[in-house]
């Protein structure tokens, strides 16, 4: 039944443990499948729990309740060692902070996944270099992080997520520190991405506009499914 | 996961932080080179007694006549004289014993040509030569005959080969000893300091019965100093010493209770007992030399804990794009173990540098063997390894989220 959903969330609930000892539940009863191919922006306020279930999404956190299944299989039962290799192979991850490495050149970085997949070096830098020049920095390879641009550095990251060839991009918050034209051509960029490599991509925001490059929306308001749907009729009503 | 680019890494990190990673490799230099020292130091001192031991001969007994105490006041050996050339010959013949040769020393003034030179001479059988593992290096031994005679032949020291002769063979030539005059039948090797400082050298051994009769004129005939025994090996060391005593007392004639009127020494346990303090003193100084190679694996320890704490937020990059737990503990446990290498392998040329010094300059005996270089550079590593192993292994077991979330 799972063949055809890359990501599928059931009854899954996520509790935290505060500071009076106490559970408080930030995720509860998500349920949803997400389709190989699919552009999903999840949104909400902060505090409304869409990070947390971009972490669990994501195999860097795991659910207190249900069951989360990424390409068919329970992350429940996998160790923490298969999770890696999931988010190694599966998953290519784009964060608000970009987070590269500092101290290490942009080719480096971007070639740092194969690195944990075991790829030869003449192959890493092969494929990292492939990858810098389609997000259009193929000069850019011996650079620092700190040597390039807020856009440019985010460009990096995601020739770093698209290096090990995912089926999914998972972007949190990918515009949030980019000027808005700079967030356009990142936006731009996964709209490629999804429409001519068929590549699943899943990214949370609280913008709308940004939102508003999906083809399918999902709100979280207080940790629930609030709506879900294609992102055009969701939108609508907002716009003026 | 390949080892290979997480060294590229590691080596980026420690460039990093220049001045923290010398100083805590400072730690390992100091500690390593320090080991280094001290062993070759350790190892010098137990060559030097080593050497003075097997000079001496193994296995030896010295029976030193007429040492009798009278009322606390020990007589001077020799001053009653008791040991006789029949002794000497009875405890030859013992099972225990592989030879025995009798001593009867004193000094005498020694010429030869226009060179004269006071020294110890020595009466003696050829049987010390077997005692004393001591080879004639030139020219023939006296022998049995020689001593059954009394002839004046002698055999000479290197010392005083050296300084009667000088570039000439002594061999065949003709000295006088308290002006009698006696051939050179051979010259003895070198021998070296004895364990007291003594000059072994420095030495003219004549047959004991010339010795007797012609050079110190002993108003008892037969009677010599002491004599040295050899046991047949390490293990009849205890028979010997007990068939000795025992002999002794049958043929002195000393009953149970009555002091006896020679003594019997073991040399080879004198020998043994600064050998083995030598040793421990190089264990000692190797131990104090440890401590600070342990505290600059604690230094370590310390600077990898905070390394592990400033790059929080890599280790979760690195977990979200896929770095197993082994991965970054390899990681940080590699940078561990090549502060602590780089820092020994400096060490180590610290170490050997100094001794190479100390050596030249303070005129002592230091000897750097591999095994000491091996050992200070296979603790280092492990040291290396013990102590970067727990910051990297709170490293590994940082959760991704909490690890991304750091700032």
């Amino acid at each position: 039944m799972a063949d055809e959903c890359l990501i599928r969330a059931v009854e899954l609930g996520k509790d935290y443990l505060t500071a009076a000892d106490t559970f408080f539940p930030v995720l509860k009863d998500i349920d949803f499948a997400i389709a190989a191919g699919e552009f999903v922006a999840i949104m909400g306020h902060s505090g409304s729990g869409k990070s947390t279930l971009m972490n669990v999404l994501g195999c860097l956190d795991t659910p207190s309740r249900g069951h989360y299944y990424l390409a068919g299989q329970d992350t429940a039962a996998l160790s923490s060692d298969r999770l890696a290799e999931l988010r190694n192979r599966i998953i290519g991850f784009v964060f608000q902070g970009f987070n590269l490495l500092p101290r290490v050149s942009i080719q480096d970085n971007v070639a740092l996944p194969l690195l944990y997949a075991d790829v030869v070096k003449s192959e890493r830098r092969r494929r990292a270099q492939a990858m810098l020049e389609r997000v259009g920095l193929g000069g850019y390879a011996e650079r620092l992080p700190n040597q390039l641009s807020g856009g440019q550095q985010q460009r990096v990251a995601i020739a770093r997520a698209l290096v090990s060839n995912p089926q999914l991009i998972l972007a949190d918050e990918p515009t949030g520190n980019l000027d808005s034209q700079t967030s356009e051509e990142i936006m731009a960029i996964f709209g490629a991405l999804n429409a001519e490599n068929g590549i699943t991509v899943v990214l949370v925001t609280h913008e709308s506009d940004i939102a508003d490059y999906s083809r399918r929306l999902i709100r979280i308001v207080d940790g629930r499914i609030a709506q879900d749907g294609p992102t055009a009729q969701i939108l609508e009503p907002v716009r003026p | 996961m390949m080892i290979g680019p997480l060294l590229g890494e590691g080596w980026q990190a420690m460039r990093a932080n220049r001045l923290r990673t010398f100083l805590t490799m400072l730690g390992m230099v100091i500690g390593v080179g320090a080991v280094i020292l001290m062993l070759a130091i350790g190892q010098g001192a137990q060559m030097m007694v080593n050497d003075s031991i097997s000079s001496m001969g193994s296995n030896l007994f010295i029976v030193l006549s007429g040492s009798s105490t009278a009322g606390g006041v020990r007589m001077g050996s020799g001053s009653v004289p008791t040991l006789t050339l029949g002794d000497m010959q009875a405890i030859a013949e013992m099972p225990e014993v592989a030879a025995a040769a009798p001593a009867l020393p004193n000094t005498a003034q020694v010429v030869y040509g226009a060179n004269n030179w006071g020294t110890l001479v020595a009466g003696t059988t050829a049987a010390m030569l077997v005692v004393r593992d001591w080879e004639v290096v030139k020219g023939q031994p006296f022998t049995e005959s020689d001593v059954r005679a009394g002839t004046r032949v002698a055999l000479i020291g290197q010392t005083v080969a050296n300084l009667l002769f000088g570039e000439e063979d002594p061999v065949g030539k003709t000295l006088r000893i308290k002006n009698s005059p006696f051939q050179v039948l051979g010259v003895l090797g070198a021998k070296g300091q004895s364990l007291d400082g003594r000059d072994q050298d420095d030495t003219l051994l004549v047959p004991v019965t010339t010795a007797q009769r012609q050079l110190f004129g002993n108003q008892f005939p037969g009677m010599v100093r002491f004599i040295m025994v050899k046991a047949k090996s390490a293990e009849f060391m205890a028979a010997a010493e007990r068939g000795l005593t025992d002999l002794l007392h049958t043929r002195h004639r000393i009953r149970e209770g009555q002091d006896d009127d020679f003594t019997v020494r073991n040399l080879t346990a004198l020998a043994q007992a600064a050998a083995g303090a030598t040793k421990v003193m190089s264990a000692m100084l190797g131990a104090i030399a440890s401590i600070s190679l342990l505290v600059g694996g604690i230094g370590i320890m310390n600077i990898m804990l905070v390394s592990v704490t400033e790059r929080t937020r890599e280790i979760g990059i690195r977990m979200a794009i896929g770095a197993k737990q082994g991965d970054v503990l390899l990681q940080f446990l590699l940078e561990a173990m090549m502060i602590s290498l780089v820092g020994s392998l400096i060490g180590v040329g610290l170490g050997v540098g100094c001794a190479w010094a100390v050596s030249r300059f303070a005129d002592t005996v230091v000897v750097v063997t591999l095994s000491s270089i091996l050992l200070a550079f296979g603790v280092a590593a492990a040291v290396g390894v013990f102590f970067g192993f727990y910051p990297a292994r709170k490293a590994a077991h940082l959760s991704p989220i909490e690890a991304l979330r750091y700032q």
